[in-house]
């Protein structure tokens, strides 16, 4: 028997305790608590701290304390041997043993290296004078802050992002700061030289000193010996009480070349992050170098982190393939953000925008019809969407005459019309839904070492409602971690159960013909026993749509609204929407409907904005029998699923109709009615261009015209207000109902889970749209057909349950057993 | 023995479901998982009150219609980072039937 008992545990070894170990060491313990003895050894006399918020520190902004991301009792908990402040000096890889600089040994069966980056010391005479550091620890931060509490001037080299922060923190001690910069602009590796431009002269604004081009000769000591001027290449000099070395890091790789382990610009390992020397050997973050990159950003190394972690979990899936990174620098009021290739070469296309009195400059450039690289400053909102889009790699043709202008620019409800988090106090609302204030999110952010917008969202409930606040949050997330924030991966995983995305599970079931979700989990090697509320509605809705009529339907893996056919409120009482086809009714209708809110004592009646009649507050129990006296077929109110189809009273009785909307409207919802989808579908017919009906925010919208039909798909009236896009014009009501039904069938055929039209149509592109439905027409045939075919088996939910189906749904136990006692 | 009481049979509450028991003058929630283990709590999520029988159980977890909380159906408590208690009840299953204790 393999019994995991301390003796017989395989030992783990971590030399370097910062990000990227610990993180590595945090997500094995997820997957696999109990397989290793863990030992780690770390050079610096603290535990893991939160690197990226050393800036802060130097400016005062924040503590030491306030940015430890793992203390003492976090190892202690874990059975961890932490030996803090031990410099690990030698790796035996015959014997496999590491021994510290005090003789400490530790044996490992596996070995994981992470010891980062040390800051590049200008090889200058002078470099090792008193008051010269590098920009890197919390031991270089103690000694700036002494500098600065003596001394009055300080010169930084190196105007890159580290070196900006510096000074920033200097500037903020009270010191003067001189940056010297050997390139033609600033942060010429994030930024192009227009950008560049405004932001230095946001900076000297603030009191901050530049000399660019300027080529550092030698560092001179003054009477006491320690660093009193800085001379250049050309003969000045300038006074330096201390000076800050920021001209870049190099992978720390002095251990792992004495142990023999082949290294090149950082330790050379694979896709599983073991070094290509040694299989027994790790090595991950920046001392690592992965086709040929060496990252110096927290998000992919916290990728790295998955990808190590779960092959020391001996679970032997996922690769690490590289990642793509975005900066925003962390001095507070100067806003910037930049990706990819932001300065765009002969092949490229440049949009630009500038605006120098307000201080904004933005650059797009896109490459054969694609976003490549983004170079925004001043205003930097919509970073997160371009950046989302860049990885992406999507076709922009639909987007492109808009895309300078940003995400937000219409109909973002519940934030009071803000998309700037910069500019929000800490007391502004950012999550309406939930009630959460920038601030709550900012302490959240840095007291529990949050990195991603799903870790908020956990911890503060900030944009897990609606969503509608997501892109805000994510600002907040930057602003307060810098660019280093985990962006959501491209290719993210449907839930905790999988590393499936949504898409790959789709096209395994259908190519696999899976039908059950039991089956589908084995197939896929799902990771808990019965899935999750995320991935269990959403394998129910793929199977049923994919295979309707094989696929039997799962009411245990529905919300409780499609289980029982009714929305739950806050009470647990039900409300109950009837259908009225196109939002017609009759006087006997409504009778009905008196009559049984009369008899249930139903308190509220409303009319909604669907143009039907909903019956709020019933007891569960009660439902089964209202919907028996009601004889009404189901509204669907509570499903992803077709729910309404608005008119207008059209040419029957308006003066200025020209199409019979309410009978196109009653045609459309019959033919579509009990069809489950991805998300809620709602459908308008307005009879003339005067649009009573609110065509252009549904997700399909007809308008009549004189010569026929206009139809337009994926607009949005909820979160976020999303105009309907022209699809195609029409002649006839059967085209109508044709064009339209292809476009759904699609959509449920393709779209993810939850996924609306809008975000569907956005993802795919609205030319692929047409390519399907408009141009392939035996295809859009086809698409028709099948859609047809799904909706002629589904009945009516509501009969069925009146006839008994699910009876255990609405009947309490007790009713059923009685008590007896034994 | 004498103070358990017969609520219902295994079968009557389906796999990975709920069903709902007045005992005691309360609303107590039943759940089967997948592995036909039962479980028993007040029906009262520990956030705002929801029903947990209207909820999704997964594994030995129910999750709350109204605002997604997560509840150990073992322990009653709420999956971190929500912290919370929901009461559990001592739930017996022999022979296929169901018993709570007496209150």
């Amino acid at each position: 028997m393999a019994l995991m008992t301390p003796d017989t545990r395989s030992k783990l070894v971590l030399v370097g305790n910062g990000m990227a170990g610990v993180r590595a060491l945090e997500e094995l313990l997820k997957l696999a608590p109990d397989l290793y003895d863990i030992t780690v050894f770390g050079e610096e006399p603290h535990p893991n701290y939160n690197r990226i918020l050393l800036s802060p520190v130097l400016a005062g902004e924040q503590t030491v304390d306030e940015i430890v991301l793992n203390r003492p009792d976090w190892y202690a908990e874990h059975g961890i041997a932490l030996h803090m402040g031990k410099k690990v000096v030698r790796i035996d890889r015959s014997r496999r043993f590491v021994e510290a600089e005090d003789g400490t040994r530790a044996g490992y069966d596996r070995l994981l290296i992470a010891t980062g980056s040390r800051p590049f010391m200008l090889p200058v005479p002078g470099a090792q004078l008193p008051g010269v550091v590098g920009f890197r620890d919390i031991a270089d931060v103690g000694t700036m802050l002494e500098a600065a509490a003596d001394y009055q001037h300080a010169v930084v080299i190196g105007g890159g992002l580290l070196g900006l922060e510096a000074a920033n923190g200097l500037m903020k001690r009270g010191m003067a700061v001189t940056v010297v910069h050997l390139g033609t602009w600033l942060m010429e590796r994030q930024l192009d030289e227009p950008a560049a431009r405004l932001m230095q002269k946001n900076l000297e604004a603030k009191g901050m000193k530049f000399l660019l081009q300027r080529q550092t000769a030698e560092l001179v000591a003054g009477a006491g010996g320690r660093v009193a001027a800085v001379r250049f290449k050309d003969g000045d000099s300038i006074p330096a009480d201390l000076v800050v070395m920021a001209a870049g890091i190099r992978p720390n790789t002095a251990l792992a070349e004495s142990s023999g382990l082949h290294c090149e610009r950082g330790i050379v390992v694979g896709d599983t992050l073991q070094t290509v020397t040694d299989p027994r050997v790790y090595a991950l973050g920046e001392c690592a170098n992965h086709r040929g990159i060496a990252y110096g950003l927290v998000a992919p190394l916290f990728e790295q982190a998955k990808v190590c972690a779960n092959h020391l979990a001996e679970l032997g899936y996922g690769r690490y393939t590289g990642s793509l990174t975005s900066t925003k620098l962390k001095v507070t009021g100067i806003e910037l953000f930049s990706a990819g290739d932001f300065m765009g070469g002969e092949e490229a296309d440049t949009i630009t925008y500038a605006d120098p009195i307000a201080g904004i400059y933005k650059k797009l450039v896109l490459k054969d019809d694609r976003l490549v690289g983004a170079c925004l400053y001043g205003d930097t909102v919509d970073g997160s969407w371009y950046f989302q889009l860049l990885r992406e790699g999507r076709k922009l043709t639909d987007l492109r005459d808009h895309l300078m202008f940003g995400q937000d620019h219409c109909g973002n409800l519940g934030h009071q019309g803000q998309n700037r988090a910069a500019a929000m106090s800490d007391t502004a609302e950012v999550c309406g839904c939930n009630g959460v204030c920038k601030g709550d999110i900012v302490k959240a952010i840095k007291s529990h070492g949050l990195f991603t917008v799903e870790d908020v969202r956990k911890f503060t409930k900030a944009s897990a409602s609606c969503g509608s606040c997501t892109g805000l949050v994510e600002q907040i997330l930057m602003a307060t971690v810098g660019g280093d924030y985990s962006a959501t991966p491209k290719e993210k995983p449907m839930c905790g159960c999988t590393d499936h995305t949504h898409l790959e599970v789709r096209a395994a079931i259908r190519d696999q013909h899976l039908t059950g979700i039991p089956e589908t989990m084995a197939f896929l090697e799902w990771r808990t026993p019965n899935g999750c509320p995320t991935c269990r509605p959403a394998l129910n809705y793929y199977l049923i749509s994919t295979w309707p009529g094989e696929a039997v339907d799962d009411p245990q893996s529905r919300f409780i609204n499609e289980r029982a056919h009714a929305n739950i409120q806050k009470d647990g009482t039900f409300s109950v929407v009837p259908r009225m086809w196109g939002g017609i009714t009759t006087p006997a209708e409504l009778k009905k409907i008196a009559v049984v809110a009369e008899k249930y004592a139903i308190p509220t009646v409303k009319v909604t904005g669907g143009q039907r009649i909903d019956l709020l507050g019933v007891k569960k129990a009660d439902l089964p029998a209202i919907w028996r006296d009601l004889d009404m077929p189901s509204g669907h109110a509570y499903g992803k699923a077709m729910r309404t189809v608005k008119t207008c009273v059209g040419s029957e009785w308006c003066r200025f109709g020209t199409q019979a909307s309410m009978e196109m409207g009653i045609k459309l919802e019959k033919a579509l009615y009990k069809m489950w989808a991805p998300h809620k579908v709602k459908l308008a017919v307005s009879g003339c261009p005067r649009n009573c009906a609110e065509v252009a925010i549904k997700d399909v919208g007809i308008i009549g015209v004189d010569s026929g039909w206009e139809i337009y798909v994926a607009g949005n009236g909820g979160i976020k207000t999303e105009v309907a896009q022209f699809l195609v014009k029409v002649k006839s009501p059967e085209e109508v109902l044709e064009y339209s039904g292809a476009f759904l069938q699609l959509y449920r055929e393709e779209a993810i889970y939850l996924e609306r039209t809008v975000h569907y149509v956005a993802r795919v592109g609205l030319d692929y749209v047409k390519r399907k439905v408009l141009e392939d027409a035996a295809g859009r045939r086809e698409l028709y057909e099948r859609l047809l075919f799904a909706l002629q088996i589904e009945q009516d939910p509501w009969l069925e349950r009146v006839n008994g189906k699910q009876a255990h749904e609405f009947t309490p136990l007790l009713a059923a057993a009685g008590m007896a006692l034994v | 023995m004498s103070n358990w009481i017969l609520v219902g049979s295994l079968s009557d509450i389906p796999a990975q479901g709920t069903r709902v028991v007045e005992h005691g003058g309360r609303r107590v929630a039943l759940f089967r998982t997948a592995e036909d283990e039962v479980y028993a709590l007040v029906d009262r999520c520990p956030h705002k009150g929801g029903q947990l029988s209207q909820g999704m159980v997964c594994g030995r977890r129910v999750t709350c219609p109204l605002h997604n909380w997560s509840i150990e159906l073992a322990s009653g408590q709420a999956v971190a980072p929500d912290v919370g208690q929901a009461e559990g009840l001592p739930v017996r299953v022999e022979a296929g039937a169901v018993y709570l204790e007496a209150a």
